[in-house]
């Protein structure tokens, strides 16, 4: 058993703060787009200002993943895991940011007010005011919502691998107890 | 050889805990965009009832296809300030930009007479808190739930051979919503104006007004003309002579409504649109509109919006109405779809909407 270290714990919050955020987001984003339901404008209007608050949680968290490094992957890693692992890990830092930012300038493109918890604030747009523009960056939005939602897919399977299958300490050190019984390594089985 | 099954079943047991997550979430994100429920109502469903009785008009709006770009502005007189905090209400002039429609989603239809016209405006005050409505020349809205609207489109669609819709459906559809009986009576039975400026539009929906200290308000409001209302009296074989007349009439002078709010009495129906509300109800005058330009929809400033009429102001709710939640979505997706495609030219061309050197004549 190689000894992982732990995440941070500012780490560990912003991950499974957003972790949450994320999962509900594309959750909302789809049942959104396609119902015709009461809870429409709602959710909408939530959608809004959660996407906005992930953007934020997203640049504070890319200043915080270089600033403190993360842990390092177990050695023992197949080259393909490892790669498969850095590459997954840009692509989501990616999203998170690219994700509202689409949102908030394909708003921008369709000429819409960009309202945030309520009506009083506004966004100023970030694009001009283009229908194609809109249309194009509508079609983006639900292009990447969906690549990133594969990706928390692959990103919730690969933790549980590492957990239940290598057991090698890699899900133990994004978990937020792990500091509470340090004594319970997964040791045993290897 | 026990312990080989054991561990085996263990390690089943343990790549079971690897997959069910992740099939539990992708199960969740499949119903939430309703790929697992097909009976549920959803924009494309919504669309695809729009679309059967119109056929396919890329580039342009999949209801209310065929209109006219318009601009003035609306001056607040602040008699509804205290109801509503949007500055829109409060005293001062805001620019608007407009269009007039004729609803249904045929970019190319006939004029006539009992077609239904709409107005759709942009307030654009100068802090960026839009009002965007889009209002009908009915006295109700002919069904009250989004699913009945749904299967009133699929009842009422022309049918492809005769260009009317069939009688059977349509009746087969009126036996099955009695409630809907006193709506469609007081909309066969409206009065009919002479055309676009004469006639008065009403919001159908409710929405709230809220007050600087919260206090919300169910109102209705209703653009009425302030130029004399006459009759129809015919059109003359013109394709398009609603249409010629308002681009007659703005060339010639500015057109005017005032914007009359209606507030809620005790027994009015907030939530319902084709339940019309008790002629006793209070109304307010919260100013006027006035409209002095009009132009083709060809690369003009009504095109590339859309008149959602859940885009308000701060001052301004939705209203537990189920409409307006299905007509913003429905916009939405109607906006999405038609920005991303290649439009032929409006039936209202810019050629028409040049002003007649008759029109120059009376302006000057």
């Amino acid at each position: 058993m190689k000894n992982v270290k732990s995440f941070t714990l500012p780490s560990r919050i912003l991950h499974w703060v957003m972790a949450v955020m994320i999962l509900a987001m594309l959750l909302i984003g789809v049942f959104m787009a396609s119902t015709v339901g009461s809870g429409y404008y709602r959710l909408v209007a939530l959608h809004r200002s959660v996407g906005i608050a992930i953007l934020v949680l997203a640049m504070l968290r890319l200043g915080n993943r270089l600033h403190t490094p993360p842990p390092s992957l177990p050695e023992d890693l197949p080259p393909v895991m490892k790669i498969g692992a850095h590459a997954s890990h840009i692509l989501l830092y990616v999203l998170m940011i690219v994700l509202p930012l689409v949102g908030w300038g394909m708003l921008s493109a369709g000429g819409y007010p960009i309202p945030l918890w309520g009506q009083s604030v506004l966004l100023p747009p970030i694009l001009p005011h283009d229908p194609v523009l809109w249309a194009e960056l509508r079609s983006v939005h639900t292009l990447l919502a969906f690549l990133l939602f594969g990706l928390v897919l692959a990103h919730v399977a690969a933790a549980l691998f590492h957990g239940l299958i290598r057991r090698d300490g890699v899900l133990r050190s994004m978990l937020l107890r792990e500091r509470l019984d340090p004594i319970s390594q997964e040791s045993h089985g290897d | 050889m026990t312990t080989n099954t054991h561990m085996l079943s263990g390690s089943i047991l343990r790549w079971l805990g690897v997959i069910t997550l992740p099939f539990f979430l992708m199960l969740s994100f499949l119903w939430a965009g309703g790929w697992l429920t097909p009976y549920r109502l959803t924009q494309a469903a919504m669309l695809d009832a729009l679309q059967k009785g119109s056929g396919m008009h890329p580039g342009f709006r999949r209801n209310h296809a065929k209109g006219v770009c318009v601009a003035g502005w609306f001056e607040g007189n602040g008699s509804a300030s205290s109801l509503s905090m949007a500055t829109v209400l409060q005293k001062g002039r805001v620019p608007v930009v407009g269009r007039f429609a004729l609803a249904g989603g045929l970019p190319y239809q006939a004029d006539a007479p009992e077609k239904v016209r709409s107005m759709a405006l942009r307030l654009m005050p100068s802090d960026r808190q839009e009002w965007r409505m889009g209002i009908n020349d009915i006295p109700v809205f002919p069904v009250g739930t989004p699913q009945e609207f749904h299967d009133l489109q699929l009842a009422s669609h022309p049918d492809l051979t005769t260009g009317k819709p069939d009688p059977a459906r349509m009746q087969a559809f009126r036996t099955s919503h009695p409630w809907l009986q006193p709506a469609m009576a007081q909309i066969g039975r409206r009065p009919v104006s002479s055309g676009f400026a004469d006639d008065t539009y009403r919001s159908l929906d409710s929405f709230l007004f809220v007050a600087e200290d919260g206090t919300k308000t169910a109102v209705r409001w209703a653009m009425v003309p302030v130029q004399p209302v006459m009759p129809e009296i015919g059109h003359a074989n013109d394709h398009d002579y609603l249409f010629r007349k308002v681009i007659e009439d703005i060339h010639t002078h500015p057109l005017q409504w005032r914007l009359m709010v209606t507030l809620a009495g005790s027994g009015d129906a907030i939530d319902n649109p084709s339940k019309g509300w008790s002629q006793d109800d209070r109304q307010i005058n919260a100013g006027t509109l006035t409209l002095t330009g009009i132009g083709s929809e060809e690369n003009g400033p009504c095109t590339g919006i859309t008149f959602d009429p859940l885009v308000l102001p701060e001052g301004i709710m939705p209203s537990g109405d189920p409409i307006l939640q299905a007509r913003s979505a429905a916009y939405m997706r109607s906006f999405y779809l038609r920005s991303g495609e290649r439009p032929t030219a409006p039936a209202v061309s810019a050629e028409m909407t040049v002003p007649s050197a008759n029109a120059r004549d009376k302006k000057s």
